[in-house]
């Protein structure tokens, strides 16, 4: 790979007191990645986004985003987080959140203008969330609102987009058309995607990584059992589709 | 009727003939001023308080309110306007809170009752330091509408306008450090500044408030006007509307009634505006139960 890498780790360590959360991990993303990073709650799934983002500092290695640090890098990247604790009676509109994407864009004191707007309502209507526009944010299902959250990430126009669990909350039926989404951005974006959903995963991203406070496997997502029950520390039973595993059980 | 003589506000009947009275007062001129303080304060609570009550901040206000006493205590010992003092005060332990808050891991609620007793303690200690009797002294602590002097009319005139001015230019970001401060971050909103600055709209409403209903129930028109509004809107903007709006009925009819039924009219402005509050929640709770049952059936 001759490209440099968008998101370059080296050496991460982050702890959380005395717990650790990550050791000793590297990871490389590059241009139109799609990266899924699987791996059991706890593992430092969310820590390692949130240290891309630079929330979290680490206490030894190097961030590099776009070959600059992360807080520096923050314009290029959008985000959506895996938990919202807003009220559900908080007053904001659909329209209202997904405006709040193009601050990065606007900057402080400035008016979102009639750019703002188009690209806002272009982003919702990609999410297929246009026309609820009016209702309030908190009134949404959990799989509304998450688009509206991705349609509030993209419409900063970011050219890395992190997104934490996206899944979580929905169901189903609503996942194919989330995943179906992603296929749709994938061409124009770097996505990492972390998830515990390894079956979804495996089947829509291109490049795995497997984190457990350590990096066990990182590359191509033809992953074997091997590697999965060293992430997951308990037996992984396997069931195929040719070589992309399809479904994790714990062992009775 | 004893007393009625040097407080001509008093009505002598309740009912239309007290409403002609209370439309008498008008004359005066300290019932202009009550007017115009209860205006004020309704603008500077019905905004301020709406990012109070949705970003969860009541007590961090009420700290605040609490720890400014020891402002109003230096300025009976300094000898200059106790106001003036509970300015500098509130703003000073706004940002102690906001600072402790952000910067330590000390819990929020201690940090604020550790501000809030010291700033009374502190009140305590500059009174009793000060020789001679403090006059007055109830009115902060417990509000005065009728006696606000022309003076402190336009200190608030003037600290209403810098809240109107920072909240107008600020709106969408307050709108998003209100809504998802995580978010603010990562897209560049200078959260912990805007924060503070949040913290010192808090202490110049705080001052506007003290002369309505005193420091004690600044509070209750922190949280009142912007808990009724939210009921009926999903917007922001027009929450803050409605709650200034709420602000200034709450403000006016209190003191009215106060009028009609001789009570003190910083207790009776809070007392309205808590029942009102509550009846309106229950309503919509009802409300909301005769939906739920025409939906299932």
């Amino acid at each position: 790979m001759n490209d440099p890498a968008i998101v370059e780790l080296k050496d991460i360590w982050v702890s959380y007191g005395e717990v650790p959360a990550l050791e000793n991990v590297s990871l490389s993303v590059f241009e139109h990645d799609f990266l899924g990073i699987i791996g059991p709650n706890g593992g430092g799934k969310s820590t390692l986004l949130k240290v891309i983002l630079g929330l979290i500092k680490p206490q030894y290695g190097s961030v590099s985003v776009f070959g600059q640090s992360p807080e520096q890098a923050r314009s290029h990247v959008g985000y959506v987080s895996q938990r919202y604790s807003f009220d559900r009676d908080f007053p904001a509109s659909v329209w209202d959140v997904v405006l709040m994407g193009r601050y990065s864009r606007a900057g402080i004191l400035r008016r979102y203008d009639g750019r703002d707007r188009a690209e806002a309502e272009k982003a919702l209507a990609m999410v297929g969330m246009l026309e609820q526009r009016g209702r309030q944010i908190g009134r949404l299902s959990g799989g509304e609102q998450q688009r509206v959250f991705v349609a509030r990430a993209l419409v900063a126009e970011p050219e890395l987009l992190l997104l934490d669990e996206p899944t979580a909350s929905i169901d189903s039926t609503m996942q194919t058309e989330f995943y179906d989404l992603l296929e749709g951005l994938k061409d124009s974006l770097t996505i990492v995607m972390v998830s515990h959903d390894i079956g979804a995963v495996s089947v829509h991203v291109d490049k795995i990584a497997c984190l457990n406070r350590q990096m066990y496997y990182h590359g191509s997502k033809e992953i074997t059992p091997e590697i999965l029950e060293a992430t997951y520390q308990c037996p992984v039973q396997l069931i195929a589709h040719g070589t992309v595993p399809h479904r994790v059980l714990r062992e009775h | 009727m004893p007393g009625t003589a040097n407080r001509p506000w008093y009505g002598t009947a309740p009912g239309v003939e007290g409403t002609l009275k209370m439309l008498e007062a008008l004359q005066y001129e300290f019932m202009r001023n009550a007017l115009i303080a209860g205006l004020l304060a309704a603008v500077a609570c019905g905004i301020v308080g709406v990012y109070v009550v949705v970003k969860r901040i009541v007590f961090i206000s009420g700290g605040i309110a609490h720890a400014s006493f020891g402002g109003i205590g230096l300025g009976y010992f300094l000898g200059i306007n106790p106001i003036i003092g509970a300015l500098f005060f509130s703003l000073a332990s706004g940002l102690a809170i906001g600072g402790i808050i952000r910067r330590t891991r000390l819990p929020a609620d201690t940090a604020i009752g550790i501000l809030w007793a010291v700033g009374m303690a502190l009140g305590v200690v500059f009174i009793a330091l000060t020789p001679g009797y403090a006059p007055d002294l109830m009115s902060y602590l417990f509000g005065s509408i009728l006696t606000v002097p022309f003076s402190d009319i336009v200190l608030m005139l003037v600290l209403v306008a810098v809240i109107i001015g920072v909240v107008a230019a600020l709106y969408k970001e307050y709108l998003i450090l209100s809504f998802d401060e995580e978010y603010g971050t990562v897209a560049g909103v200078p959260v912990e500044r805007l924060y503070l600055l949040l913290l010192a709209m808090i202490a110049l409403t705080v001052v506007v408030l003290i002369q309505v209903v005193g420091m004690i129930l600044v509070i209750a028109l922190l949280t009142f006007p912007a808990a009724m509004a939210r009921q009926f809107t999903h917007n922001m903007k027009t929450m803050m509307f409605l709650s200034v709006l709420f602000g200034f009925l709450f403000t006016l009819g209190g003191l009215w009634l106060s009028y009609e039924l001789r009570l003190p009219s910083g207790a009776t402005i809070v007392l309205l505006g808590g029942v009102t509050l509550a009846v309106s929640l229950a309503l919509s709770r009802l409300r909301m139960r005769y939906h739920r049952i025409r939906r299932a059936a």
